[in-house]
């Protein structure tokens, strides 16, 4: 039992933390033909989209309502009228996802009330599908913003059913969480549909961010799942929730259709893996495929090699707390200590981390908890590339964004596969530090104190 | 000390500026800032233009006074390089939450001021306001002065909310916390005649670091750099320079200007982009050097450096002609002025099939049609599709520009390379343009096109997305045509004045009616320029391409 403590600074010292609107806005960014947008000052969205641009190094469609001094202190319903009718018909989406931000919520702006003058006014919008979530700047993260985008868009997209309906016992729904990859989901799609099962993810940055050319230029998000196929999500035997900030929108999705849903909160290592096989194969009547099986060998194999490099080390983690539960989880299981952690936002799995304390802190809350515990692994995301070079300790980067390396849409935690590759990514990088910072010298044995020194100093 | 509003005028009112100085008193107070449009605006905002204006400061800590989107989602995202302290990278905000909103965010703000010289003592803090704390009242530089008091140290306020206006408002305001707070509030150790100011270069991946030896070398010192690499107390005592370059942008003009007005400092607007260019302006400093009381030989030197350089450049350069013969290039920027790298990659002997001219003023593009020729393809502003278009039409073999356009060519398997201020290689200088040439002939003879060209097996070579977009164009543009209906609703959709609300129907309209030749008489007729005047270079566009206007009879 992890005790969870906010940090008391009144500055916030290199952020780990992102804000929620564009948490929001990244789950719009999973659905096809969409417009995210940001209702706030233009810096709101041009902020979010070169984080996401640079972490993607894809085109990302975002755009802002533009609000000026004079229209936040006035309201923005103009302005909010004025977008949707440009998006409208210049980009001709197929929806338009909206995110308040603090600028407008200071003022407290009723953008669903602007909606339903709006689509009174314009008729070709009376049905047009615009999804509104209230997410300001100044409470929550940015997995607080995912959380909340798609609980609505589940309230707002799914066609309720009755519960006695009948259901296709084929298709099944997943609700990831925002720390899994484009690459991570399309490898849970093929083991979901290796049991015959056909999943309709919501949402679904594989097809939008996954870096595929599309077949003609669009503004929109140039793939993902269709408002249509939303629609009908009511009609799928189960719901697969992935990460404890799904359990919100899988809740919404079984109080409107009374679709039973699963929430795993880990899918990365051999426990929780083995429960998700097991589970798609119950769903299914299937036997778990030969393929699976010889997986399942390859990571325990993996477990065995690696645990050498991993076990005993000492983990300082920063990341959003469904990120920060998965993998901490899965390294504890490897024999690691997770000596400091710390997060952006409360979340009921955070007092289940396998450490003495949680921190809702920032990054140089983990520099100096790391130095003064004396870690030798740093997981957390891209910012945290000064403190590593500063502690000079393996840095393994981890969540969003990563923009100093390529292929961040493609890093792999999730099934037997992903967590195999990740073991040993994390043992080449404790292998190669070693190489590099910690040969041994004829005065690393030395004696210099009464004491008999048992553990070399390469390992601290 | 003057208000948020009060400063805005002043910055509008930039006679500085040759784009402001042909405004009328109405347009002037309007500012130079183009109407944004919601839902169709792309941009930073006025605290992003401040931020990236001062954040090159190497030893200052900057700290953002706001919720956590204005600093969390975008610190340290900038690749301006430091000789020395790192503490610029270092990304600090008071990160409001709920309760400061409700009671006010100043004492957070104070106290967080405190943590900072407390934790890391820099020389002096610069505070960033940004929209929310200043909705709610937070008087920033009521505490940024009770803070100074009782610490001793200078906290600079920067007065740049991000809804106040774009980018480009947000680095003259930053300029404006300068001269207020800071310019001239200490002295150098010593003077020399070969003293200088740097305005408005932010040496990205290090690039002015391409030039500095050749003033090192001229016995040139720069006193102060604003603000690459730039270091608090020389930005203070930066007012003792003999001469200043303000670099390309007009980013901070204001500073270069009132600095003039208030300390007798001559400066120019040069830039080190292009051999050309970069002669012209080591000429610059020298001349205005001299003329400021330095030694005549000054220039000798500076003439041998520039004849020595140029000689090296251009024979580097020379190695690339066999490689660039019959080498098409699309040139798509609005950073750096599409001029100064038209001579070069001309000399490297490429043939530039278009050059977008957005941002260039009129001399700009003056200066393009007498490097390209009369019939050079100028492009104001384009769609992805409209940009892809150009490239198949043109037949460029590679493009140039600024990242935002990359995924364009990049999808089309074209070779692309960036030159706008995300780019990871330093481009200044002679040195830069040889490096340029290096990576436009990387780009160029990469093995791998011809394979990202081919068709999959199972796909149809004929039918890739791209014949099929060019198709999609090119019926769209057929059936527009043919249908004298959809034609006119296309001629009423194309906003030519923003400000205004005019079509490029109407004006073509106005222009034919009464067989308008000028700008004014297209004002008169249809209030087109009429606000902001930005589309005045678009009015002119379409005036060159309409018939030789014929007097209708009845009038």
């Amino acid at each position: 039992m992890a005790i969870v403590t906010t940090s008391k600074k009144a500055c916030s010292v290199n952020p780990l933390k992102m804000s929620q609107p564009i948490g929001g806005s990244f789950a719009f960014m999973g659905l096809r033909g969409a417009m995210p947008l940001l209702h706030g000052s233009q810096g709101c969205t041009s902020f979010g989209l070169t984080l996401f641009v640079r972490h993607f190094k894809e085109a990302v469609p975002m755009q802002t309502t533009a609000m000026s001094e004079v229209a936040t202190v006035l309201g923005g319903s103009e302005n909010v009228e004025q977008a949707i009718l440009n998006i409208y018909n210049r980009t001709k989406p197929e929806i338009i996802g909206i995110n308040s931000t603090g600028v407008t919520e200071t003022k407290g702006d009723d953008v669903e009330g602007f909606i339903r003058l709006i689509r009174q006014k314009h008729p070709q919008l009376e049905k047009f599908p615009l999804v509104y979530v209230s997410t300001p700047d100044f409470k929550d993260a940015f997995q607080d913003g995912w959380e909340k985008t798609v609980a609505r868009m589940v309230e707002v997209l799914v066609d309720p059913v009755e519960a006695e309906a009948v259901r296709d016992p084929a298709r099944v729904n997943v609700l990831p969480g925002c720390h899994l990859t484009p690459g991570d989901l399309d490898e849970l799609r093929t083991i979901i549909e290796d049991f015959g099962l056909r999943p309709s993810f919501l949402p679904d940055l594989a097809g939008s961010l996954d870096g595929h050319i599309p077949d003609e230029f669009t503004p929109t998000t140039i793939g993902g799942i269709g408002v249509d196929e939303i629609a009908t999500m009511g009609q799928a035997a189960w719901t697969i929730a992935i990460g404890a900030q799904m359990q919100r929108a899988a809740e919404a999705m079984q109080q409107r259709t009374g679709v039973p849903f699963r929430l795993f909160e880990r899918l990365c290592g051999l426990i929780p893996n083995d429960e998700f096989i097991a589970f798609l194969s119950e769903i299914s009547g299937r036997p778990v495929p030969a393929k699976y099986r010889r997986q399942r060998g390859q990571l325990a194999d993996a477990m065995l090699d690696t645990h050498f490099h991993i076990g005993g080390r000492k983990l300082a983690i920063g990341a959003e707390p469904d990120l920060l539960f998965d993998l901490s989880s899965m390294l504890h299981e490897m024999g690691a200590e997770v000596a400091v952690a710390v997060t952006t936002t409360a979340s009921p799995v955070l007092e289940r981390v396998r450490t003495q304390e949680v921190l809702i802190g920032d990054l140089e809350d983990l520099e100096e908890l790391a130095k003064a515990r004396d870690c030798d692994l740093l997981i957390t995301h891209s910012h945290g590339r000064q403190a590593a070079s500063r502690l000079k300790i393996p840095f393994y980067r981890a969540g969003f964004p990563m923009f100093d390396r390529l292929g961040a849409g493609h890093q792999l935690s999730v099934g037997y596969r992903g967590t195999r590759d990740l073991v040993f990514d994390l043992a080449n990088l404790v292998v190669a530090d070693r190489e590099a910072n910690h040969q041994p010298t004829p005065e690393t044995w030395r004696s210099t104190d009464s004491g008999l020194q048992v553990v070399p100093p390469q390992l601290h | 000390m003057s208000s948020l509003s009060a400063t805005i005028q002043d910055v509008f009112n930039e006679p500085g500026c040759g784009k402001n100085a042909n405004k009328t008193e109405a347009e002037r107070k309007k500012g130079c800032t183009k109407q944004l449009q919601p839902g169709g605006a792309a941009g930073g905002c006025a605290f992003d233009g401040a931020k990236i204006a001062l954040q090159p400061f190497t030893d200052v800590a900057h700290l953002v006074h706001g919720p956590i989107a204005c600093e969390g989602n975008s610190w340290d995202n900038r690749g301006s390089a430091s000789s020395g302290s790192d503490l610029w990278r270092r990304s600090f905000t008071t990160d409001m939450n709920e309760t400061d909103i409700v009671f006010g965010g100043e004492k957070r703000l104070y106290k967080a001021i405190r943590e900072v010289i407390e934790k890391y003592d820099p020389p002096a803090i610069f505070v960033y306001q940004t929209c929310v704390p200043a909705m709610i009242g937070d008087d920033i530089n009521a505490v940024c002065k009770a803070a100074a008091t009782k610490f001793g140290k200078p906290v600079i306020p920067v007065n740049s909310p991000g809804f106040v206006g774009p980018k480009n408002l947000g680095n003259k305001l930053a300029g404006e916390a300068l001269l207020e707070h800071v310019i001239g509030t200490e002295e150098p150790d010593y003077t020399t005649p070969y003293d200088i100011n740097i305005i408005g270069e932010y040496n990205l991946s290090g690039e002015f670091w391409q030039i500095k030896p050749l003033l090192d070398e001229l016995g040139i010192r720069i006193l102060s750099c604003i603000s690459g690499d730039g270091k608090y107390r020389e930005l203070a005592y930066s007012h003792r320079a003999k001469a200043a370059m303000m670099v390309c942008s007009k980013a901070m003009i204001n500073v270069a200007r009132k600095m003039e007005e208030r300390y007798g400092i001559p400066y120019f607007e040069g830039s080190f982009y292009g051999i050309q260019d970069s002669s012209d302006s080591l000429r610059e400093i020298a001349r205005l050097l001299i003329e400021r009381g330095a030694p005549a030989e000054l220039m000798d030197r500076t003439e041998a450096v520039i004849a020595r350089e140029e000689a090296r450049a251009w024979a580097a350069i020379a190695r690339f002609k066999p490689r660039f013969k019959d080498k098409k290039v699309l040139l798509i920027t609005g950073g750096v002025k599409s001029w100064s790298v038209v001579a070069a990659l001309q000399e490297a002997g490429l043939e530039i099939v278009g050059t977008s001219v957005k941002k260039s003023t009129k001399e700009d593009k003056e200066r393009i049609k007498e490097l390209m020729g009369q019939d050079a393809h100028m492009i104001e502003d384009m769609t992805p599709r409209e940009m892809y278009k150009m490239l198949k039409d043109a037949r460029a073999d590679i493009m140039l520009s600024g990242g935002k356009s990359q995924f364009v060519a990049l999808k089309a398997a074209m070779p692309w390379l960036d030159i706008n201020q995300e780019r990871s290689h330093a481009y200044m200088g002679y040195i830069g343009m040889v490096t340029l040439m290096e990576q436009i002939e990387k780009a160029l003879y990469n093995p791998m096109w011809a394979q990202l060209r081919k068709a999959a097996p199972w796909d149809d070579a004929g039918v890739n997305w791209q014949t099929k977009a060019m198709a999609q164009m090119d019926a769209q543009a057929a059936e527009i045509a043919a249908d004298p209906v959809r034609a006119e609703e296309t001629r009423r959709a194309r906003k030519i004045c923003h400000c205004k609300t005019v079509d490029l129907g109407s004006i073509e309209d106005a222009v034919a009616a009464h067989g308008l030749s000028t700008v004014d008489g297209v004002k008169q007729h249809t209030n087109a320029s009429g606000g902001c005047g930005a589309c005045k270079g678009r009015i002119e566009d379409i005036l060159a391409a309409q018939p030789a206007p014929v007097l209708q009879a009845a009038e």
